[in-house]
């Protein structure tokens, strides 16, 4: 049944796709991130247009399919205007805003659980918009959900596999490549299974180091 | 003598003429809740003013109105004559005040809160330095210089790079006192700063205020419960009661011979 010779031999193929993988997911991840700060922060402008329009987007994101996002980013956007982007970069694009927009409510409620004092203070010092943001607001609103931004990188991670429809060549879209060839399919999708777990792991626990930093800096 | 609206002609005699701020006929509701109803005061360059009254009054709301965290239903504040939330647009008509004449404005106006409001994830020193380097862009070295400078003022030499959380009480409320006095505001509004302290510690806070009140360079607002401490610092005390000036005067005038029922009653609470 289960083969030791074929697994190393199929190991070191598998682990190349690995990179890519994880590149897509941590640059995915940091857009979203950012994204999400900016949606964030729309949503609390005091432009009435600007509110309603990122709320809108924001829920039509996050009422379709990521799937479905990706075939228009990656198949249609290219057709109704000059955009033409690598499987890569629609990858990447595509899981930063769909999980932009979940993100943004992390964000927003950790935002408005700010006391209403640190807004006021930091009015009363004549601080600019931008600089109350940037000082004020996300440096305390942030910390607190470094756990939860955390649980996103695993989720996105773990949505890699979505980006083998547009033809990015990911750690499953690689297994199955090699499950054509050895038609053989108990060792490679258990080593699949067995890195995303792995991975997923170590993700983790740089996301729990980087919370104790944080939490050994200051507490309020 | 009960009136209720009462000129303000008791301008001590060292000030100026010109009033640094004027409240003229200021109004504020809240929903339904009308808090000020309809005040005229003013204070002077360098001026004490102490504003005493029950809670529920409208002091707070007051303050806040000048801080521009509050703005007013009706009626007109100015500061140096010139109007804090109007402004006149290009073809001359008086308009709400945008944000960029607010944030000139405010560069005249600092507050020193009853719960502090301190940053905590930012060190004593960052507090205070902040809007010297962010708003009036002083350089980082002279910003460091002038903000221990003036921590040293309120007895915080040795606590530059505490983060708040480890501050006791009345050393948060000196951080964010030296905080506002630092950006030389010609008037810094003082909301109740000891009232949430615990009671041994309200006495350091108010030595400190005592002796910045020295300078005769940035006028008060006190917004106070402690009356000796009122009567000790103010050039001049309002009572307020329900929205309305009741009584105002000189601290003799007001403390010794109230002339009101309701500041008579008000200040027999505190005999
Ligand atoms: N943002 C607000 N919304 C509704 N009511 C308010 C608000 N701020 C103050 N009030 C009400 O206005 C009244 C006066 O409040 P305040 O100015 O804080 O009085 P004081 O400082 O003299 O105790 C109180 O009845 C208070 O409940
Ligand atoms: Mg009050």
């Amino acid at each position: 049944m289960w083969d030791w010779d074929y697994v190393y031999e199929l190991l070191p193929k598998l682990l190349r796709a690995l990179p890519a993988t994880l590149g897509a997911a941590l640059c995915g991840f940091a857009l979203a991130v950012l994204v999400g700060i900016l949606i964030a922060i729309a949503g609390r402008s005091r432009f009435r247009l600007l509110r309603g329009l990122t709320t809108g987007i924001v829920d039509f994101i996050r009422s379709t399919p990521l799937l479905v996002q990706l075939f228009f980013l990656y198949y249609s956007l290219p057709m109704l205007t000059p955009l033409a982007m690598s499987a890569f970069a629609t990858g990447v694009i595509g899981l930063g805003l769909h999980y932009a927009c979940y993100l943004s409510e992390v964000f927003r409620s950790s935002i408005d659980a700010l006391p209403k004092g640190q807004w006021e203070a930091a009015s009363a010092l004549n601080l600019s918009k931008a600089r109350t943001w940037f000082s004020i607001v996300l440096p305390q609103a942030m910390p607190p959900v470094i756990p939860i931004m955390g649980n996103y990188l695993i989720v996105i991670f773990k949505e890699t596999p979505a980006l083998s429809a547009i033809t990015f060549v990911e750690l499953l879209m690689r297994t199955k490549n090699e499950t054509s060839i050895s038609f053989r399919a108990f060792e490679p999708y258990t080593i699949t299974g067995g890195l995303f777990i792995v991975v997923s792991l170590l993700l983790s626990l740089a996301v729990s180091r980087l919370e104790k930093r944080f939490k050994n800096r200051t507490t309020a | 003598m009960n009136s209720i609206y009462m000129p303000d002609q008791v301008a001590p005699a060292k000030v100026q003429e010109q009033p640094l701020i004027r409240y003229e006929g200021v109004t504020k509701t809240f929903g339904e809740l009308e808090v000020i109803k309809g005040i005229d005061m003013s204070i002077y360059g360098g001026e004490k003013l102490a504003i005493i009254g029950p809670s529920g009054s409208g002091k707070t709301t007051l303050g806040r109105m000048l801080m521009t965290l509050e703005e007013p239903t009706s009626g007109i504040i100015t500061i140096d004559g010139e109007k804090l939330w109007q402004m006149e647009d290009k073809r001359g008509r008086l308009v709400r005040a945008n944000e960029k004449h607010l944030h000139r404005m405010r560069e005249k106006i600092g507050m020193v809160f009853q719960h502090f409001n301190l940053f905590p994830h930012l060190t004593a020193l960052r507090n205070v330095t902040l809007a010297l380097t962010s708003v009036l862009k002083v350089p980082k070295d002279e910003a460091r210089e002038r903000a221990a400078e003036m921590l040293g003022k309120v007895g915080l030499a040795t606590k530059l790079d505490e983060y708040p959380s480890r501050l006791s009480g009345g050393q948060k409320q000196r951080v964010a006192i030296a905080r506002a006095l630092v950006l030389r505001p010609k008037v810094i509004v003082f909301d109740e700063v000891t009232s949430a302290l615990d009671p041994e510690l309200v006495g350091e806070v108010l030595e400190v205020i005592k002796e910045i009140a020295e300078d005769r360079e940035t006028a008060m607002m006190l917004i106070t419960h402690e009356m000796e401490f009122a009567r000790e610092v103010a050039d001049r005390v309002v009572f307020g009661a329900d929205g309305l000036i009741v009584e105002q005067g000189t601290p003799e005038e007001i403390f010794d011979c109230p002339r009101s029922e309701r500041l008579q009653a008000f200040l027999g609470r505190f005999r």
